[in-house]
């Protein structure tokens, strides 16, 4: 590179730069949370079984199998829309009926949770299968 | 070596080097569990597995950073670390911490895990990569800290480089960026949208800092070429990739419930992501062409520029493939990110690492390089390991395009389950692909103790 771009004309580059960016990035973000509020369904959130069920999922880590709206493992099937695709008696019958022991199959856990856990999940699914995602994902399949 | 000092980074390189083959075992564990379904159920489900493999990467690349800190610093503040005691003793911490966590997720089902270390004092459990339990990330933190105390006052009364102003910077935006790792609102749209702040955060942002850092560094010794005409580089390297990474965050924004703006945001910004790592193969290269000097540890050259084009393919090239809206509306969450994924932490962050440990780790040993007969093995490994990630890759590729049609594009889908059977036979082409890992793995390992002429350092 040439003589006249100097490190130092360089170094400041970078830091204004990165620090523009940053800003820009703050910016956004400050626009997401004034915008979450119509799409996010928080409202939900003042349901306590909306909330215990999230923490059922987190603490039996479905995420290590599974999507959720599309981020986590694809080992099985996405579960963003699964109250939609299947509703809520086949999800508790099928966490209970773990593991299938299909030969050859792959096998989910027993995770042994309550009827009262199992209806917390539900809710939980319920209430993310109705954010808005913008229409993702593409079909029912997931 | 300069400094007696910087022999501290040994034990991190050693530490790393165990954890990585422990990612792959696992890794090879759920690759047979995508074919072979009930293998090794109850004892490891699918997640436990994927928990390991992923958690052990993450550990080892940051010992591996660490590592390469404490050689990398005092070497050019030109003194001694501040306190290689302190080093030790945080280095033996985190082992401890991540071999405790491991055989928890081992030994318990994740559920009573949680219950046992308090995760309903501060939930912070059962998120993609940050799995660990509360207690060991506020080890992390702890650990991360006296770390960055030892380097800083390190950093702070030496000379000041660029190379070493770079890192510190990219180590401490590790840490603060790891913070958001203890915010879990119920809100699952927020959660995940700061989640990312971490992970996206991390590798298209701070990290590229340290990648950028530890290879200017190495460039640097086994060239010869001016520390001038790198450093403007390396400034202008960084520049690219946080500008377009910051707000190219907003690639993760389109479908998990954040406002539709970001489909624009995200798919331009981060469109331009691929420019940086395209100017660190120019810079490998070009500085390689342009050395002055025929440094004996040939390996260490090759896998600086095998990161450059690595991290290009799996960053630039596979992140690139799709990170515009419209193509990630079908690809999103599919083997597509698992293709991407795979090249592009191997590409960047397992080279980079490497690469410091390849040039390090002789002269830690008392020699400028080692005998010409390890740095063939070694560089068989390179090969072994470069040639079967490209074609991990590209299976995953693959089946991913072969997923997306059936599951996704179809007038008929089908579902995710019968989709999965259908490609089932690029899971097995992976899992051969593994094995080849596995084997450049070992023969890495294997080229530590090869004897031969060496030269004094
Ligand atoms: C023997 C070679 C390997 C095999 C068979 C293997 C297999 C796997 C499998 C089956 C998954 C889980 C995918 C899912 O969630 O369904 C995975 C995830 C992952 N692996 Fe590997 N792996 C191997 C080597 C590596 C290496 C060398 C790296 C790093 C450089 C790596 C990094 C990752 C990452 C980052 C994830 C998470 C990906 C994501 O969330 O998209 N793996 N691996
Ligand atoms: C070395 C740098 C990079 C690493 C280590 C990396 C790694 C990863 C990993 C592990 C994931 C999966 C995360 C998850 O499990 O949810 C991912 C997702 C993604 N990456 Fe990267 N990445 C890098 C750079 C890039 C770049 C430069 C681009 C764009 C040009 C990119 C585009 C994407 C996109 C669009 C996704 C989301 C995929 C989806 O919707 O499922 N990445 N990356
Ligand atoms: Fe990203």
């Amino acid at each position: 590179m040439s003589s006249t771009f100097t490190t130092s004309a360089a170094r400041n580059i970078f830091y204004g730069g990165a620090v523009f960016s940053f800003l820009l990035l703050l910016a956004l973000t400050f626009r997401t949370e004034q915008v979450l509020p119509q799409r996010d369904q928080r409202a939900q959130l003042d349901n306590p079984q909306v909330v215990a069920g999230k923490r059922i999922w987190e603490n039996n880590n479905c995420i290590g199998c599974h999507t959720l709206l599309g981020e986590g493992a694809y080992f099985a099937p996405e579960l963003g829309n699964v109250y939609k695709r299947r509703g809520p008696d086949f999800i508790k019958a099928w966490i209970k009926g773990q593991p299938t022991g299909a030969p050859g199959r792959r096998q989910m856990p027993q995770f042994n949770l309550t009827e009262q856990e199992l209806d917390d999940m539900v809710a939980f699914l319920k209430y993310a299968s109705e954010i808005n995602t913008a229409k993702w994902p593409p079909n029912i399949e997931g | 070596m300069k400094y007696k000092s910087q022999a501290v980074a040994k034990p991190y390189f050693i530490a790393a080097m165990g954890l990585f083959v422990a990612q792959i075992l696992f890794g090879l564990i759920m690759g047979l569990q995508y074919v072979i379904g009930d293998f090794l159920f109850p004892h490891i489900p699918f997640n436990v597995a994927r928990m390991v493999h992923t958690n052990a990467l993450i550990v080892w690349l940051l010992m591996g950073f660490m590592g390469s800190a404490y050689y990398l610093v005092p070497e050019e503040a030109e003194t001694e670390l501040h306190s290689p005691k302190l080093a030790l003793i945080l280095f033996w911490i985190f082992l401890v911490a991540a071999a405790l966590t491991v055989i928890g997720y081992l030994a318990v089902p994740y559920a009573t895990l949680a219950k046992i270390t308090g995760n309903d004092l501060l939930p912070t459990m059962g998120r993609e990569f940050l799995e660990q339990p509360t207690i060991t990330k506020i080890g992390i933190v702890i650990v991360a800290l006296g770390f960055l105390y030892n380097l800083s006052m390190t950093f702070l009364k030496g000379r000041k480089t660029a190379i070493a102003s770079v890192l510190m910077l990219g180590l401490w935006g590790l840490a603060i960026f790891f913070l958001f790792s203890f915010y879990n609102p119920h809100n699952l749209v927020k959660d995940k949208f700061y989640w990312w702040w971490v992970v996206h955060l991390w590798v298209e942002g701070v990290w590229e800092l340290i990648l950028g850092a530890i290879l200017a560094f190495v460039l640097i010794k086994v060239t010869g070429v001016d520390r001038e005409v790198i450093e403007k580089w390396l400034y202008v390297i960084i520049t690219l990739a946080l500008v377009s990474g910051m707000v190219g965050t907003g690639h993760h924004y389109f479908w998990i419930g954040a406002p539709e703006f970001w489909q624009w945001w995200g798919s331009i910004f981060s469109a331009l992501e691929p420019v940086p790592f395209f100017a660190m193969t120019l810079f490998a290269f070009n500085m390689v062409n342009r050395r002055r000097r025929e440094h004996p540890n040939r390996a260490a050259t090759l896998w600086a520029l095998g990161t450059g084009v690595m991290a290009f393919l799996g960053a630039g090239v596979w992140g690139f493939l799709h990170t515009l809206a419209p193509v990630n509306f079908y690809t999103h969450g599919s083997q597509i990110t698992a293709a991407h994924g795979h090249m592009a932490f191997y590409g960047a962050y397992v080279m980079v690492v490497l690469t410091m440990i390849s040039y390090a780790m002789p002269l830690m040993r008392g020699r400028a390089a080692n005998s010409n007969k390890a740095q063939v093995v070694e560089m068989w490994a390179f090969w072994l390991m470069t040639v079967s990630m490209v074609f991990i890759t590209l299976f995953l590729t693959a089946a991913g395009i072969l997923q997306v049609w059936l599951q996704r594009v179809s007038d008929t889908p089908l579902s995710f389950m019968a989709t999965q059977d259908q490609i089932s036979l690029f899971y097995w082409m992976r899992e051969a692909a593994g094995l080849v890992f596995l084997i450049g793995v070992v023969t890495y390992l294997v080229s530590f103790f090869i004897k031969g002429e060496e030269r004094a350092a």
